[in-house]
This record gives C-alpha cells, structure tokens and sequence, in this order.
C-alpha cells in the first residue's frame, strides 16, 4: 500500500460488561466501540455511574470484557488469563491513581523499581533506569524520600514515574489531578503532555471539564453507552500561566 | 522475581512490625525449643540409664540358685542352692561364649578398724570378678589366684567403705581392719563405681577370697555355691548364646528331665538396660510429641496473622498487581513471608532450646546429648508449618481481583 497509516492501538468492538450483584445484573458497560490512536490523549468524562471506570477497568487490562471484543496493540486481550494479563499491564500500561497509590514506607526510587522488579530487570539496571524515570518527571534529587515526606504533587510524579519506567504505550490515568491543588493539576497536565510529544498514549479519566481540555479527543459516556466523541485542539498546560491564576 | 528479591520483600515487610512478627514467631519458637529441649533430655536420661547399666558390668548374665518350696511357700530364686562349685568350674571350661565366670558369696557383718566401724557388704569373689565388673584397684593390688587357693585373710575395700572407717581420701593399705573378729589384711581399695541403675551404692563393699569367705564368713566349705555366678559373655552379640550355653549345661548337670523347671535362673542384664532405656525412649517421644503440638499451635499462629496481614495490604496488593505483579507473585510473597517467620522461629528455637537443654540437664546432673537430625527434623517442620500455614493467606491474596483491592479503604 502507497500510504502507511499506523496501527491503532486501541481497538474496542461493540464490548459490553455485566456485573451480577446478588440477583440483579448490572449493566456496566453495554455496546462500546472505540479506536483510538498512538499517540492520543483521551479524556473519558461523564457522571458516575455512567460506565466510564468500567472501561477504564477494561482498557488497563485489570478487568475482561463479558462481551466483545478488545484488541491491544494488535493483540486481543478479552481472552487472555491473569498471568498474561498481569504481563500486559506490566510491559504496554503504565497506571496513575487519584490517590497515588504509593507504597508506604517505601523511598520514591524503590517504589519506581517495583514494575522492573516485576519484569525481572537485575539490580543494577533496575536502579539506573528507575533514576532515569525520576529525573524525567523533574523529581531526580528526591530518590530516596518517603512517600510522606513528598508534596501531593511529588507523590503523584513518583507515581507517573513508576508508570513510564517500563516505557509503556498507553497510561491509564484514573482523575490523577483529583488530589491536586489546581496549579499542582496544570504541573502535572504539563507533564502528560510532555510524555505525550514521545508518543505515549494517555487515557484521562477524569470528571473535571478543565482538566479535560488538555486532552486532544474527549469521550463522553452516559449510562454504559459512549454519548459523544469529539477532538479537540489540546490546551498547552503552561505552569508559569497557571501561577497567576491560582 | 528472583527468590533473593522475594526474600528481601518479605523481610522489610516484617522488619515493619517487628513486635507482631516477634510475637507471631513465639509459638514456633517455644515448639521448636520444647522439642529440641525434650529429646535431648530424654537423650541423656537415656545415656545415664545405660551408663549405670554398664556400671554394673559388661555383657553381664547373672546365674541364681533356683528356690526352696516348702509347705506351699515358695522362697524365691537363690533360696535353694543348686549351683555347685563343679557347676562354676564347667561354665568356665564348657560354654564357648563365656569369657569370665565368678562367683559372688554375699554377707552382711561389721567392718571394725582402729577406732571406727561400719556394717557393709562383704563379698567374696575371685578374681575374674573385677574383669567382669569392668572394675579395678585405685591403690593397693586387687586379690589374686594365690590369695584363692591359699584362703588368705586380705581384703579390697570400696571407697564408701574407706571414707566411713579412714576418712575422705585416706589410703590404707597395709592396715588391718577386723571382720568377725579374724583380723584381715587391706591389699588393695577399689576404684570408685559409683550407683547402680536402681540406685545402689557400689562403693559399699568389702572383697575377700571367695575360699576366704567360706571359711571365716560362713564357716566351712561347702558343695554349694551360696550366692550367684557372675559370667560375662564373650561379646554383646554372644550375651544370648552364653545364656542359652549356660542353661543347657546346668540342666545337663542338674539332670533336668526335658520339659521341667529349671533349678536355675538367669538374668540378663542387657535384655533390662534395653528395657529401662525403651522405658526412656517412649517418654521422651511423648514429650516431644506434646512439643510437636505446640509448634502446630504456632503455626497456626502464623496464618492468623498472615491472614490479617493480607487484609490490611489489600490495597498493596492491587498496586503491585496493576504494575505487573502476576497471582504467583503475590503468592510467593506471602508464603515466602510466612516461611520466613516459621524458619526464623526454628532457628531461634533451636538455640534456645540447646540453652534450655542445657540448663536443665545441669540441674538434674544429666549429660545432655543433641541429636542431630533431631535439630534438622525440627528446623524443618517449622518450615513445613510456615508453608502448610502460609499457603491458605498466601493463596488468598493471590486471588483477589486487582480493581476490588484497588478499592479497598
């Protein structure tokens, strides 16, 4: 073929999850089809209830699809066992969580090892690149910190550290701004952005409509059902700006 | 993960409650302890037993007299004597798995010196007696083949015998000391024996000739042998033979009609030692065994913690499964943490429990003998207790669903 489009790295078709509770089923997710590209950012909104965890759930591999089918990076995930998933989430997702998530007791560069130590990287290595990992989210003299002795914002840099040291395809961030003061929220914006110039795919939940401007599509979902999908030319997260406004 | 990063996880994760995981570790500790505490003990009850057995003699059999029975009350063995002098002297030349026999004449009579008495055992013997006893002089000489024959009027002392008429540590050889009123001759004091296993006191004692004895002690010489026949096998595997040797020749001699009673008893002196240490043995298992409970009850100790401990990490858990941690992961982490806390346990218990061991072993006067493979047995039944235990825990956090422990508050 004359023209080369590349692969997108999220397929989602026609994918429905149902969850038994006692007798009555739950209809989590009921007919979601989605593509999305590398390189995207995707904020995914919509009220509580509305299915959007569900397939933040699915897209991060941490849950299987009842129906559908759900292929990632070419590969079909709803059948895949734990092992395997576990392996995914390790190699291809990086997760960041509203509260950090964190290992207590534990310094900023061994809680960043923690996925290396998983894929079996050697000590050594493992140290070198969880160091790289930190002086790329700007937090390189804070190693060896506690979680408790770290600001909201840090806390959440180690956390995206810890995502990327395994150079992932697609992060899955769960309202990583959540916790955040709204200058600390654009710092951290600023920093997804900046992942996102290297090709890293971001998928943004989050129900905050200022925070899903600095995405570059926006997904909204109601009641299981995507309602709209539109792009959108991302906001740049300028930190310098938002001190003024804070 | 390597098992070295596995075992490094778990340690930290303990080292963070260090007093629960101490407290989680006791039960195995005190079991392993007991254990090790309660098979030594019973290993040296068992060596002391053995050691007083062999104090008596080596590969001892014991010939009695048969027993007196008149008007329907039977006297009991060595009432009747039916051991002939003639009976010793064909024991010695016939029964190939005999290597020493002697007679043993006993009396009890006052021991009289210059200025103290002492009422005792006296014993006349020969020498083969001090071989089979195992048995020599400490000063002095022991009684000879000549003093046999020539009824000589000497004696051996025992050292109780030494301490209660010269005094502790006095030597007396050469003195006299009187026994029914003939003077005798102090050749020789005798080594000190110590106590039987039925706690008699071997040191009490006086040797004379047995021809000596007949003589003086008992007035005249006599057909019969009024006391018994100490014989010592040849070896610890010939003790059956020389018995069996020994009874077909006395019911030869005694013209025994096949199939009656013997005239005769004999005592098998290792068949008692085996015994009595069996006895030991079986106490000493029982005790262990109860120990063994306790190392059970430790253990499940351990999973009640480790289940409470994957309670509380629960979130952990989802983190370290939604970067990657596969279910066997988070299984290995637990049941590495568990087997770590029971083999730790058991190292511990191990020390302690030789301390222990020793301890008592030194209030009883006991030796203390530590059985290897006992300590290996029970190091690694704490480790199969930590697995058995940690497994249900382990197991149980390697299932739960990353999103629900995500979840967890």
């Amino acid at each position: 073929m004359a023209q080369v489009t590349p692969a997108p790295l999220i397929e989602v078709d026609h994918v429905a999850k149902v969850y038994r509770m006692g007798d009555v089923e739950v209809h989590a997710l009921r007919d979601v089809s989605l593509t999305i590209a590398e390189a995207e950012s995707v904020a995914i909104m919509g009220p509580s209830g509305s299915g959007k965890s569900t397939l933040m759930n699915v897209l991060g591999c941490l849950d299987r699809p009842t129906r559908g089918s759900y292929r990632l990076a070419g590969q079909e995930v709803s059948k895949l066992d734990r092992n395997t998933l576990a392996k995914l989430r390790n190699r291809t997702l990086g997760f960041v969580f509203q509260s950090f998530n964190l290992l207590s007791r534990t310094s900023a560069v061994e809680n960043v090892e923690l996925p290396l130590l998983y894929a079996g990287v050697s000590g050594r290595e493992r140290h070198r690149r969880a160091r790289e990992a930190l002086e790329r989210v700007g937090l390189g003299d804070r190693a060896h910190h506690h979680s408790n002795q770290m600001s909201g914002g840090q806390q959440q840099r180690v956390a995206i550290a810890r995502a990327l040291v395994m150079k992932p395809h697609l992060m899955v961030a769960d309202e990583p701004t959540g916790n955040l003061d709204s200058r600390t929220s654009v710092e951290i914006m600023a920093l997804f952005q900046e992942l996102g110039r290297t090709g890293i795919t971001l998928l943004l939940v989050t129900h905050e409509s200022d925070i899903a401007r600095y995405a570059s599509r926006v997904v909204v979902m109601r009641d299981g059902l995507v309602q709209s999908d539109r792009r959108q030319v991302p906001l740049v997260a300028d930190p310098a700006a938002a001190q003024g406004v804070a | 993960m390597s098992v070295f990063q596995v075992l490094r996880v778990a340690i930290r994760a303990l080292m963070r409650n260090k007093l629960r995981s101490f407290l989680t570790t006791l039960g195995v500790i005190i079991g392993v302890s007991a254990v090790i505490a309660m098979v030594a003990i019973g290993e040296g009850a068992k060596a002391k037993v053995a050691e007083a057995f062999a104090s008596m003699g080596s590969n001892l059999l014991i010939v009695l007299s048969g027993s007196t029975s008149a008007g329907g009350a039977r006297g009991g063995f060595g009432s009747l004597p039916t051991l002939t002098w003639d009976d010793l002297k064909a024991i010695r030349a016939e029964c190939s798995a005999v290597r020493y026999a002697a007679p043993q004449l006993r009396s009890s009579a006052s021991v009289i010196s210059e200025d103290q008495n002492w009422g005792t055992s006296i014993n006349g013997i020969s020498p083969e007696f001090f071989a089979i006893k195992d048995w020599s002089v400490a000063s002095g000489v022991n009684i000879a083949q000549s003093d046999i024959e020539g009824a000589t009027k000497v004696v051996v002392l025992g050292q109780t015998v030494v301490e209660k008429l010269y005094g502790p540590s006095a030597d007396p050889v050469g003195q006299t000391v009187r026994i029914k009123n003939f003077p005798f001759q102090i050749i020789g004091v005798a080594e000190r024996k110590g106590q039987t296993a039925l706690g008699q006191d071997q040191d009490d004692v006086v040797f004379m000739p047995y021809s000596t004895f007949q003589a003086k002690i008992q007035g005249g010489l006599q057909k019969f042998i009024s006391g018994i026949i100490m014989v010592s096998a040849t070896g610890s595997d010939d003790i059956d033979r020389a018995e069996k040797q020994i009874s077909n020749l006395l019911r030869d001699r005694h013209h025994l009609p096949i199939g009656g009673d013997d005239d005769f008893s004999i005592r098998n002196l290792t068949e008692m030692a085996n015994a009595q240490e069996e006895g030991v043995s079986t106490i000493t298992s029982l005790l262990a065994s109860i120990a063994l409970v306790s190392l059970l009850v430790g253990g499940i100790g351990i999973m009640n913690i480790m289940l409470v401990s994957v309670t509380e990490r629960t979130r952990e858990i989802g983190i370290r499964m939604a970067i990657g941690a596969r279910p066997r992961d988070v299984m290995a982490q637990f049941l590495v943490e568990a087997l770590t806390l029971s083999f730790f346990g058991g190292v511990i218990g191990v020390l302690l429990g030789l301390l222990g061991a020793n301890r008592l072993a030194d209030h009883f006067g006991w030796p203390v003998l530590v059985r290897l493979d006992i300590v290996v047995i029970a190091v690694s039944f704490s480790g199969l207790v930590g697995v058995v235990f940690g497994l249900y825990p382990a197991i149980k956090a390697a299932r739960l669903d990353p999103i629900d422990a995500l979840r967890f508050e």
